[in-house]
């Protein structure tokens, strides 16, 4: 079972890596990461069935730094929402030079 | 000047004031003609026109700048009253002057003393080391000789003599403090040059004398032209220094030493020169080039006509009476090396008596009246070398001496005339050049002096007897024939050649002398009827040192009248008081030097190449410069010369002559614009092309690999989603290939 | 059973997974990642990992993507009907960039001595008969890892207040 949940963890970091790579709303760019965020704690869980208590400590950690780049990632969205009236990545290309 | 460097200066100053420890080389034993020579004071002759520089240049700096912009500006700073002038430009009157009478008064009194003293050897003060560096050793050290004592009586006498009249002529001037400070500068440089006892200290003399030049001829340097010339006359000068550099170097390799003293001592002893050895003869052609450059002989002569533009005193000084002969003196005293070297003598000869020849004919058609003189200075100091280079040396220090006497006696008067010329055309506002001889005329009736004096110096130039120049002159003359009829002469066709040419110069001298006579002070008046009334004769202070010269003009020449001579009719049937004095006051100097003639060539002829003895010779002499002269004065006279703006451009070989055969134009073309060329290649080509070419391709380099890899960076979250993905995929290529 | 509930909890986390990335609606998306959360809880149930399992639920599935949603309403996303996808090529190359992940990863995966279970499944055993299903994770989150811990929180600290400065008008 373990070496099943590492493949599903490969699938669904795959899933999330294409996801993160065609969408353009940002908010569903951010589910995506969720997702391949989500893909690794099955990993961890997975391997700390082999190695120890320590793997599911990691995927305690993951959550918490997900939810605050959740909560910064989305004030941000907001913020540039309210500039640009849009959350298309394609619309703002400030980032250069 | 640094504080650093302020108490041994002062310590260095302190020690030439004092009386300093005397080292008489070889211990010179009591001769018959009395005692050992004690020097008087030497360090104060070199150290008072220190001083006196240092004074004016503080008055000229106190002078301020107002007077710097009025030069610069080229217009006349408002002095006002001369009652009413300020302490820095009247205070300088008595500086400048001041210094240099001290200096010839202590002059003087050495030597008397070396006159009644036996001075076998040379006197070398040593005051402090200067350098020291491993085995070489240079000392501030004063050498007192025979030649020495008489080139500082000539620098310290004429010189005050030039200061006296200084005075008169630059006293309307806005740079007048500093024009003092400029001359007080150059006379200490020149005894320096002349007291120095090593080459080392020659040198720095040497190289001091041509700054002052450069700082006198470019006086007046809101004039471009002006200051032009004084960069012409520094660089054509560095080619010189360059062979004079040279030849030091050599000789220090050769001897270890720059002192005079034992390299003379050595010079016939060593084995590394012999003979007309290539190594000696190459030391005396390096010399001889900057001897050309400092004493503007062909092929370096260009620069001393145009040395004009300064202050016509300075031209009597410095370009006439002083500086220029340094290079004579510079073979003179290296007279033992020049004797080693036939092929170095012989070029010093050839060098100069093509010198006097070319120069004089280019003087036969100046207009301008210092330009004339100045190519008579160019083409006498070819006779010095014409008589230092036939192993005449005596006959060549006793033209030099002579010619400082006429030659400045003449270019004072030039400044006198001159300044009339300026002051006439300056009441009435005309702008005519005052120098032009076309536009002088009958300026007799109106300078008297100035006349009677330039007639004297001019007669004196030509080689007439009793006068100064004939003694001189005809006694390098007589020296040429003499040496090419040695036992043993080296080239005995091409020493009659020369003394057929130096004969031939002498007649064009008279000749060009008596044309500028004629054109300045003869004939009618052509300033125009209204400048005409304000001509004037010069003041004291201007004609007393005119005056003094002149006497010395006369009589200078009777301290060397050969003895062939002194016994026959030209010298009255012995009459005169002293025969071939000089000759033998130089002996010492000159005795190595006439040991190696002696021994090598043997003695020299006591005829002419085509027979006639020595007073034939000078009888010969006088008479045709006498008929060149009348000659002269009858054709110039009767020539309608009209005012320079009314004159025809000269036509012919007058036209060549007129522009000196077109060797600025030729130096202009073969010299000046192929360096030019070259900088322009180095400047355009190699600078500016492929230097900052391969600088700014650079640049461009950078900026065009920064804006093509500017655009990866999109600004798009997406790419660099995108390409951080990538990043991914290569490290997870890496860990499972 | 466990095998068979945990491939049929995997086939609910892919396609849901898969849904949302292609779903157009944001709201539909959300969905989908719910769903898929909670299938991940119950593989983490399936793996012994019983807290993680209802934090999953109750944090992630619960608070987190209720901010989602709540932002998704707040900026009127919800029914946005223009395509979301990007063009063809550029998704052909993503899913080539995807697929060279996926192959690189089976590469990876291929050929490992993966245990069916392992040492750290029995220690978790004890600890979780020893102190229940929390104190077992809780133990070394206090002791070992206190200072992560710790550091955790303050990062939680500053990213509610640097959201509430990001998220404020500023011209308020």
């Amino acid at each position: 079972m373990i070496t099943e949940a590492i493949v599903l963890s490969a699938i669904l970091f795959v899933i999330g890596t294409f996801g993160v790579l065609v969408r353009r709303n940002a908010i569903i760019m951010f589910l995506c990461i969720e997702l391949q965020l989500n893909a690794v704690n099955v990993a961890f869980v997975a391997f700390s069935n082999l190695f120890g208590i320590d793997g599911q400590i990691f995927v305690f950690f993951v959550m918490t730094v997900a939810a605050a780049e959740a909560a910064v990632g989305l004030a941000i969205i907001i913020s540039i929402f309210r500039h640009y009236e849009s959350v298309d990545v394609g619309s703002f290309n400030l980032l250069k030079w | 000047m640094t504080l650093a460097l302020r108490p041994s200066l002062v310590a260095a100053l302190a020690a030439l004031a004092l009386p300093a420890s005397v080292a008489a080389q070889g211990g010179a034993p009591a001769g018959e003609s009395g005692g050992a020579f004690t020097p008087f004071l030497p360090g104060m002759i070199v150290l008072l026109p220190l001083l006196g520089f240092l004074a004016n240049g503080a008055l000229a700096l106190a002078h301020g700048k107002k007077s710097a912009d009025a030069v610069r500006a080229g217009g006349e700073l408002d002095l006002g009253e001369r009652a009413q002038r300020p302490l820095t430009h009247t205070l300088p009157s008595l500086i400048g002057p001041g210094v240099l009478g001290l200096a010839f008064l202590i002059t003087l009194v050495n030597f008397s003393r070396a006159l009644g003293a036996s001075l076998e050897e040379p006197v070398v003060v040593h005051y402090w080391t200067w350098m020291a560096t491993g085995t070489f050793t240079v000392d501030a050290a004063l050498q007192l000789d025979q030649l020495s004592l008489l080139m500082m009586m000539i620098v310290t006498g004429v010189g005050f003599l030039i200061h006296v009249f200084s005075v008169g002529y630059m006293r309307d001037d806005a740079g007048y403090p500093r024009y003092f400070a400029y001359l007080n500068l150059f006379v200490f440089f020149m005894l320096v040059l002349v007291m120095g006892a090593s080459y080392a200290l020659m040198f720095v003399g040497w190289e001091g004398v041509g700054l002052c030049s450069y700082l006198l001829i470019g006086f007046w340097f809101g004039d471009k032209e002006k200051s032009d010339a004084g960069k012409k006359a520094f660089i054509v000068n560095r080619i010189g220094d360059f062979g004079f550099l040279v030849a030091m170097f050599l000789l220090y390799a050769t001897f270890g030493t720059l002192d005079f003293v034992p390299i003379f001592a050595d010079a016939q002893l060593t084995t590394s020169l012999v003979y007309g050895g290539g190594l000696v003869t190459a030391i005396t052609l390096f010399f001889f080039l900057g001897a050309a450059g400092k004493s503007a002989q062909i092929p370096l002569y260009v620069w001393l006509p145009d040395a004009m533009a300064g202050p016509t005193p300075v031209s009597a000084l410095i370009h006439a009476a002083t500086m220029v002969t340094a290079g004579v003196y510079l073979v003179a005293r290296s007279s033992v090396l020049f004797a080693l070297s036939p092929v170095g003598s012989a070029t010093v000869a050839g060098v100069g008596v093509l010198t006097a020849l070319f120069a004089a004919t280019i003087a036969l058609q100046q207009y301008d009246i210092k330009k004339v003189l100045a190519y008579s200075t160019v083409s006498q100091l070819g006779y010095m070398f014409v008589g230092v280079g036939v192993g005449a040396y005596a006959a060549g220090v006793f033209h030099l001496m002579t010619h400082a006497f006429f030659k400045a006696l003449l270019f004072l008067g030039s400044g006198a005339v001159i300044h009339s010329m300026h002051h006439a055309y300056h009441h009435t506002h005309k702008h005519d050049d005052p120098q032009d001889m076309r536009n002088m005329g009958g300026l007799r009736a109106h300078m008297p002096i100035t006349w009677i004096t330039m007639w004297i110096g001019t007669l004196a130039i030509a080689g007439i007897w009793p006068l100064a120049g004939f003694f001189s002159k005809d006694e390098i003359i007589w020296q040429v024939a003499a040496f090419g009829g040695a036992v043993n002469a080296p080239y005995p066709l091409l020493y009659t050649l020369f003394w057929m040419t130096a004969l031939a110069a002498a007649m064009l001298t008279a000749f060009y002398m008596t044309r500028m006579m004629v054109m300045t002070f003869h004939g009618s008046n052509r300033t125009g009827a209204e400048e005409a009334k304000h001509l004037h004769e010069a003041p004291a202070v201007m004609w007393v040192p005119l005056a003094v010269l002149a006497v010395l003009s006369v009589f200078g020449g009777w301290i060397n009248v050969p003895e062939a001579l002194r016994t026959s009719f030209l010298g009255l049937g012995g009459a005169l008081p002293m025969s071939e004095w000089l000759h033998h006051w130089l002996e010492p100097v000159t005795a190595g030097a006439h040991e190696v003639q002696l021994e090598h060539l043997g003695e020299v002829a006591h005829a002419a190449p085509v027979g006639g003895g020595e007073v034939a010779w000078a009888a010969i002499s006088f008479l045709a410069a006498a008929a060149v002269v009348a000659a002269a004065f009858k054709v110039v006279g009767a020539q309608k010369t009209v005012p320079a703006h009314d004159a025809p451009a000269p036509t012919g070989f007058a036209n060549v002559l007129y522009n000196k055969y077109y060797v600025d134009e030729l130096y202009n073309w073969i010299v000046v614009q192929p360096i030019v060329r070259a900088s322009q290649f180095c400047w355009r080509v190699i600078d500016a092309t492929i230097i900052d070419g391969t600088v700014n391709a650079v640049g461009w380099v950078s900026k065009g690999v920064g804006w093509g890899v500017s655009m990866f960076q999109t600004g798009n979250v997406s790419t660099y989603a995108f390409v951080l993905t990538l990043g991914v995929l290569v490290i997870l290529g890496v860990s499972v290939f | 059973m466990t095998t068979v509930l945990f491939y049929v909890f995997a086939g609910i986390a892919i396609g849901a997974a898969i849904g949302v990335v292609i779903s157009r609606s944001p709201v539909g998306s959300l969905l989908f990642m719910v769903t898929t959360l909670a299938a991940i809880a119950g593989t983490f149930v399936l793996m012994e990992a019983h807290f993680l399992a209802a934090v999953q639920v109750i944090v992630y599935a619960g608070a987190i993507m209720v901010l989602f949603l709540f932002v998704i309403m707040l900026l009127n996303l919800g029914h946005e009907a223009q395509r979301d996808l990007k063009g063809g090529a550029f998704a052909v190359v993503a899913a080539g960039v995807g697929g060279a992940m996926a192959g690189m990863l089976a590469l990876q995966l291929r050929g490992a001595d993966v245990a069916a279970t392992g040492a750290g499944a029995e220690a978790i055993a004890a600890a979780t008969a020893e102190y229940g299903a929390v104190g077992a994770i809780a133990r070394p989150l206090y002791t070992t890892y206190v200072v992560p811990f710790e550091i955790t929180g303050i990062l939680l600290l500053v990213a509610i207040v640097g959201a509430v400065v990001l998220a404020k008008r500023s011209d308020a």
